[in-house]
């Protein structure tokens, strides 16, 4: 039906953009694959981070590749407060109380930005922006490439931290057993809001990654949420080697589907598979659990 | 007994408002709350009295609008007769998602993000479909007659909205005193211990997701017949969605006038803001969200919670 070239560059354009929704996903397999908080406010915090990026290389002149040692540890202070300072507190231990305040926080924090910011979108322009290499019959941004490489590093990363640290072992721990964790000595609030710190440190990682292909308005954090959620089940709950295969496939599928179905009912693809898994195979692809 | 009292003393006294005054911004007003009365009460009958925490609502809502206006638009239906038959599809469409889903065993942050997913399935296909009216949405003609639901003062919406909204409160009145409700109530607080005394959780919990889609189908088709337009945004975005559920958490979960009080509370709340802070954008919703955190952080169970 249509040519191989037009197939292959799809679904080049599909690994890439797949790699984007991985790095996003990454994060919140951190936090809602491994330690269960249900966090609404992903996309939102996503959206602060991308802000970040972008003034800073808007007011600094700061390159967004060169601004990951700004974003990325306040990124981790952002999310280690809200989870101690507000989350923690507001939930009751109860996990529709944490749906709910996240909701709450996406909520301000989105319409925050629309104070502040209004509703333009912004775009930062850098030498490499319209850079293109060629890869056999189909050419894509470097940007993307570069997203590529630092979603497979990323979640290399992840993979280390939670198989040979302390805190990988601590928070393994309080996902599999909180209060026999906090009999051990684990400082339980403590791992809880390091998980989180660090999903959210994953987000500033990715807008460092995503700005120079993409845009920043209040809402743009609002069409990953889901998406996230779907890599993140999909994957299978804590599973970041699940998260990576899991966002490429997302965007092979959303890419593939733009191709045959149109542009705007490509997405629903996304979302049936969504569903589908979470009918048929809770544990995800790469989920041990049944 | 007290119920139907409470509810018979809350209709005549909403009842009685086109009489003393004929203030168009008090009606509307009275309108917009009542509105946003229904849908709390429709959420509040599966996540309050069900436990089943819905983040997708605007499903069934988008349902019934837009089954409202194609029945008038496609079937030349009258609206009075379109209206309850938008109920019936929103409540088959509630079957069909319940089905699948409690029969599946999803629970929690699972149930809550599957209905978000079908929310977002029915906006893209009606997006791209012709035959919904696509990205434009639909347009319903304009041909004022109490025979064909459209009132010439915002009188007539408000009392057929207390209609619907009357209709909801006994609804909800019957669970809190029926057998039904009973174990609706006991699959909320634990499933194994009611399925263990012979109750089935997943018909109890389809039952309930059914009742909730019809009355959110009825917010929908009042929707789309107050405004004369529905497109996929206003129908299936997530907005609805997190109104309905807000209303009836703000106002207290599993109880008659929890929804009430809390959709009232936060139009008030909307309506102050909006006249004190004057037409920055957003900032409203900043108090929303802001209400939203604050009342889950110090007060779980609701306003109407409160006192205990």
């Amino acid at each position: 039906m249509f040519d191989v070239s037009i197939l292959f560059a799809s679904l080049l354009n599909g690994i890439t953009t797949g790699a984007v929704y991985a790095l996003i996903a990454l994060g919140l397999t951190l936090i809602y694959g491994v330690l269960h908080i249900i966090n609404f406010a992903h996309g939102a915090s996503l959206m602060v981070a991308l802000y970040g990026v972008y003034f800073l290389k808007e007011h600094a002149g700061i390159d967004p590749y060169l601004a990951f040692p700004v974003v990325v540890p306040a990124m981790f202070a952002l999310g280690y407060g809200l989870q101690r300072g507000i989350i923690n507190r507001a939930s009751h231990g109860k996990d529709e109380n944490i749906l709910l305040v996240t909701l709450g926080l996406s909520i301000i924090l989105e319409n925050l930005a629309l104070l502040f910011f209004k509703s333009d979108t912004r775009t930062i322009e850098t030498a490499y922006t319209l850079t293109t290499v060629t890869l056999g019959p189909a050419m894509i941004a470097l940007p993307k490439l570069v997203a590529f490489v630092g979603a497979l590093v990323v979640s290399a990363l992840l993979v280390w931290m939670m198989r040979s640290t302390d805190l990988g072992t601590a928070i393994r721990a309080v996902a599999k057993e909180k209060q026999g964790a906090c009999l051990m000595g684990i400082d339980v609030d403590h791992v809880y809001a390091m998980c989180f710190g660090l999903g959210l440190a994953c987000l500033g990682a990715a807008a460092c990654f995503l700005l120079p292909a993409y845009y920043v308005n209040p809402m743009v954090g609002s069409g990953f949420v889901l998406v996230a959620f779907t890599i993140v089940v999909l994957g299978g709950m804590g599973s970041f080697e699940g998260a990576f295969v899991g966002g490429l496939l997302i965007g092979v599928v959303e890419s593939l589907g733009g191709l045959y179905l149109g542009e705007s009912l490509g997405q629903v693809g996304i979302f049936v598979i969504f569903i589908a898994v979470l009918l048929f195979r809770p544990q995800g692809l790469f989920g041990a659990r049944a | 007994m007290k119920d139907a009292r409470n509810i018979g003393l809350f209709v005549v006294l909403v009842g009685l408002i086109p009489f003393v005054t004929d203030s168009g911004v008090v009606l509307n007003f009275v309108m917009m709350a009542l509105y946003a009365c229904l849908l709390a009460q429709a959420w509040n009958v599966l996540g309050g009295f069900g436990g089943q925490f819905s983040f997708g609502h605007a499903l069934f809502f988008g349902v019934g609008a837009y089954c409202h206006v194609m029945l008038q638009l496609h079937a030349g239906c009258n609206p009075w007769v379109a209206l309850p038959l938008a109920m019936l599809a929103s409540a088959l469409v509630g079957a069909f998602v319940g089905g699948l889903s409690f029969r599946y065993g999803l629970k929690g942050s699972y149930f809550a993000l599957v209905t978000l997913a079908f929310a977002e399935v029915f906006r893209i296909v009606t997006l791209s479909l012709s035959w919904t009216g696509g990205g434009v949405g639909l347009m319903l003609p304009l041909s004022e007659s109490p025979a064909n639901m459209q009132f010439s003062t915002r009188a007539g919406y408000v009392w057929l909205m207390l209609g619907l909204v009357t209709l909801a409160l006994i609804c909800t009145a019957w669970l809190r005193h029926s057998r039904f409700g009973a174990y609706l109530q006991a699959v909320r607080d634990n499933e194994d211990a009611a399925s263990a005394v012979g109750v089935n959780p997943f018909r109890i919990k389809l039952a309930a997701i059914i009742l909730s889609g019809a009355f959110m189908g009825a917010g929908g088709a009042f929707y789309a017949q107050v405004f004369q337009y529905i497109d996929p945004g206003l129908a299936f975005g997530p907005h609805t969605s997190v109104e309905a559920l807000v209303g009836a958490i703000v106002g207290g979960m599993g109880t008659l006038w929890g929804p009430v009080l809390g959709a009232l509370a936060l139009h008030v709340l909307a309506d102050v803001t909006r006249n004190l802070l004057g037409q920055l954008p957003g900032i409203n919703m900043v108090v929303y969200g802001a209400v939203l955190v604050l009342i889950v952080m110090f007060l779980p169970r609701g306003i109407s919670g409160a006192r205990q």
